[in-house]
């Protein structure tokens, strides 16, 4: 007996800020969660089990913290899991939550994923004070400037390629209304002016740190058929983890991301990705991200990613755009930013992505990464449901 | 999709107060390779591997990543990780064998109790804007637990003795009990009504499980521990608002994985603490001709985040050696018994 058909019938998605000091985070998962619930015009009780999903527990200071979110999120009586796979979580949280609908364990899936990151200071959470690690890892760009550096002396990609990223994303955010930064005067001066904090990376080319939470309702086919607007059908899916640090490692294109592109294309059909995805939502927190990732996913070949960067084939109106919502580049609630990028990707096919809409979206890919650049997720997203 | 998945193997470590001299990874790599001999697998076999753990037991967040290390991660791997106890890494397992993507699945899980106050740290649990800044602790709350159970008329501070007795003397026969012996004394109050013998030991340890579907199980394991059904639950988070004599969500749990189709002969349940056995006995409805915890249980060994996935792993093994043939297995989260998890495995008929 074949997998279920899973599709999306609702996306949810926090205002995402600096700082919601008006809600808890009970408060703020609820409110992704109620968006997610009216957008597929369900409630609570259509809702057989909740998966949820955020990166480290020091973030807000709270251990397991699903247990306290079980009463806000609906869940009482309910399963309830806790997913955590780093940075990828948001994405891996929503794969999950698609298995057990593909499983035929359960119908209907509430999966969401959060942060709040007022309540702490994520640079010191993500430096890792313990014996063995080097002492220089203050905060993620410490960790991956050097690896842009390795693939900018590799591609020989002009110094600019960092600054036209985060131009086009910030200038994309201003579509989504949803995007913490909605920078009004941005240009590409200023972006290029910005003080350098991890060489080569700008402070403008960095990712903020956001409160925010984002919600999808997952369902079968039965629950699709009652949906009032059109579902996003999951086409392929997969999960593919390597280890932080070994003798040979390519951090620049990691092996884990071909593979896991390559399993999803497989399951989807896809024979040429460039050919056949219309745009990509991917995991870019450090603008250069970019152009590794599309030669990392296949969209160009090794060392010409930054090219399709810069002749504008990733804008909004470009042949293949990249980051419609404005990426995490300009809104990062981190362990919900992977699921924002499959929840934009779903808005997409569904047709419901408001100002930042692409004309084209028929087959549409959701990515995240993290760690090390060891842990993916992706999800490809269709208007049709699959063949089978 | 009616594909039938069994545990096949496995294994965990001896678990002690302390494994300070050894990392994580250390910890939990002879296990992992004592699953894959078990079965003759290697680890590039296996077709989905998924842990649990969490960051607050290591004191550092991303405490998983380096665990990868351990599996042997290369070519990478269809991987997957939940910040709960290993059952729940197992559920996620089964439901991704159910698919059909993988036949294989390794579980672990492990967790230090022993660098910090568990009892303290098990406080950052509970809700944070009213609760947790009150730090009460896990012994506490259990305690308060316990009073309930007693004021209730289910139980008396003898029974609860009994119970921690009973565990103690049967961890004898399990090598790899922290605490064992029958004729250890129930000790002082901790947090009245509770005494050393009603709390479980403070310990460090892991454990380790592999799942396979249909055919490749029978290949793998002489006599498979097929999962007939599991199924979880969660409560309300408040205290206040539960009825802490009762556990509804693990009798629904067991109701959804058909554990009152037709009765076990095994139990193994995750109480940390003898009230909680109590309660999960009345809730699961088991008569005194089930065994339970003939492993000791959590009252002999409870390694946070591995003591739900070692009920599960002892189950199975009580029904890989002929000595079960259904038996149900319980694992549990939060304060009070908040989340709970049943199995119901059966082995094939002798």
């Amino acid at each position: 007996m074949s997998k279920e058909p899973v599709a999306v019938v609702g996306v949810g998605q926090t205002k995402h800020v600096a700082a919601r000091r008006d809600v808890s985070i009970a408060g703020l998962v609820r409110e992704a969660a109620r968006r997610a619930l009216e957008d597929a015009e369900a409630t609570w009780a259509d809702i057989d089990a909740v998966v949820i999903g955020k990166a480290p527990d020091f973030f807000e200071g709270v251990m397991m913290p699903e247990l306290y979110l079980a009463d806000a999120l609906g869940a009482v009586g309910k399963p309830m899991l806790r997913v955590h796979t780093a940075g990828s979580v948001g994405g891996s949280t929503a794969l999950v939550a698609a298995n057990l609908v593909a499983a035929r364990v359960h119908g209907t899936v509430l999966t969401l994923a959060f942060e709040k990151q007022s309540e702490s200071n994520a640079m010191w959470g993500l430096s890792l004070p313990i014996p063995f690690q080097q002492p220089l890892l203050a905060g993620a760009g410490g960790f991956f400037a050097p690896h842009v550096r390795a693939y900018m002396r590799r591609s020989g990609a002009p110094d600019t390629i960092g600054s036209l990223v985060a131009y086009k994303d910030r200038r994309n955010a201003l579509k989504n209304p949803y995007a913490h930064l909605h920078e009004h005067d941005i240009t590409l001066e200023k972006v290029q002016a910005a003080p350098m904090l991890w060489d080569p990376i700008r402070y403008s080319e960095t990712c903020p740190s956001s409160d925010g939470a984002c919600a999808m309702i997952l369902t079968d086919r039965a629950g699709a058929a009652r949906a009032p607007r059109p579902p996003a059908w999951m086409l392929g899916g997969a999960m593919r983890s390597e280890p932080t640090l070994f003798a040979g490692k390519d951090f620049v294109s990691p092996q884990a991301g071909k593979d896991c592109a390559a399993d999803v294309y497989r399951q989807a059909g896809i024979a040429d990705p460039r050919r056949d995805i219309d745009a990509v939502e991917m995991y870019v927190p450090f603008s250069w991200y970019e152009p590794m990732w599309l030669e990392n996913l296949g969209f160009a070949a090794e060392g010409e990613g930054w090219k399709l960067t810069e002749s504008g084939v990733t804008e909004l109106d470009g042949d293949l755009p990249v980051n419609m919502s404005g990426g995490v580049l300009s809104t990062n609630p981190i362990g919900a930013s992977g699921m924002i990028r499959f929840a934009e990707a779903a808005l997409q096919v569904r047709r419901q992505a408001g100002e930042h809409q692409l004309d084209r979206a028929r087959k549409v890919l959701g990515h995240a990464y993290g760690g090390g650049s060891q842990f993916f997720s992706m999800w490809l997203v269709g208007a049709e449901p699959p063949e089978s | 999709m009616n594909r039938e998945i069994a545990v096949v193997a496995f294994a965990q470590t001896d678990h002690r107060r302390s494994t300070e001299e050894s990392s994580e990874v250390e910890m939990v790599m002879p296990v992992l390779h004592e699953v894959l001999a078990q079965t003759g697998l290697r680890a590039a076999d296996i077709g989905f591997t998924c842990s649990g753990s969490s960051d607050y037991l290591a004191g550092r967040a991303f405490s998983f990543t380096l665990a990868l290390d351990g599996v042997g991660a290369w070519p990478p791997i269809s991987e997957s990780h939940v910040e709960m106890d290993g059952a729940w890494a197992l559920y996620e397992a089964w439901t991704k064998l159910l698919t059909g993507d993988a036949d294989t699945a390794l579980v672990y899980s492990y967790g230090k109790c022993s660098p910090g106050s568990v009892r303290d740290v098990l406080t950052r649990q509970l809700d944070p804007y009213y609760v947790a800044p009150l730090w009460p602790d896990s012994i506490a709350l259990a305690a308060l637990q316990a009073q309930a159970l007693i004021d209730a008329g289910h139980t008396d501070e003898p029974a609860l003795a009994a119970v921690g007795a009973r565990s103690r003397a049967d961890a004898e026969a399990n090598p790899h009990a922290q605490v064992k012996g029958g004729s250890i004394p129930q000790g002082d109050y901790v947090v009245r009504p509770l005494r050393t013998g009603d709390c479980p030991p403070v310990g460090d340890g892991a454990a380790a499980v592999i799942l396979a579907a249909g055919e490749r199980a029978r290949e793998l394991c002489e006599r498979p521990a097929w999962i007939r059904g599991i199924d979880h639950r969660i409560e309300a988070h408040g205290l206040g608002v539960r009825d802490l004599t009762d556990s509804p969500s693990a009798r629904l749990a067991a109701d959804k994985a058909g554990a009152f189709e037709r009765p076990v002969d095994t139990a193994e349940l995750h109480a940390p603490f003898t009230a909680q056995e109590v309660i999960l006995r009345r809730a699961l409805g088991l008569g005194d001709d089930v065994r339970v915890n003939p492993s000791g249980g959590a009252l002999a060994a409870n390694p946070v985040m591995a003591a739900g996935l070692i009920r599960i792993g002892e189950a199975a093994a009580r029904i890989h050696r002929g000595a079960s043939d259904r038996a149900l297995a319980h694992a549990t989260s939060g304060p009070c018994l908040q989340q709970n998890l049943v199995a119901v495995l059966e082995g094939d008929p002798r």
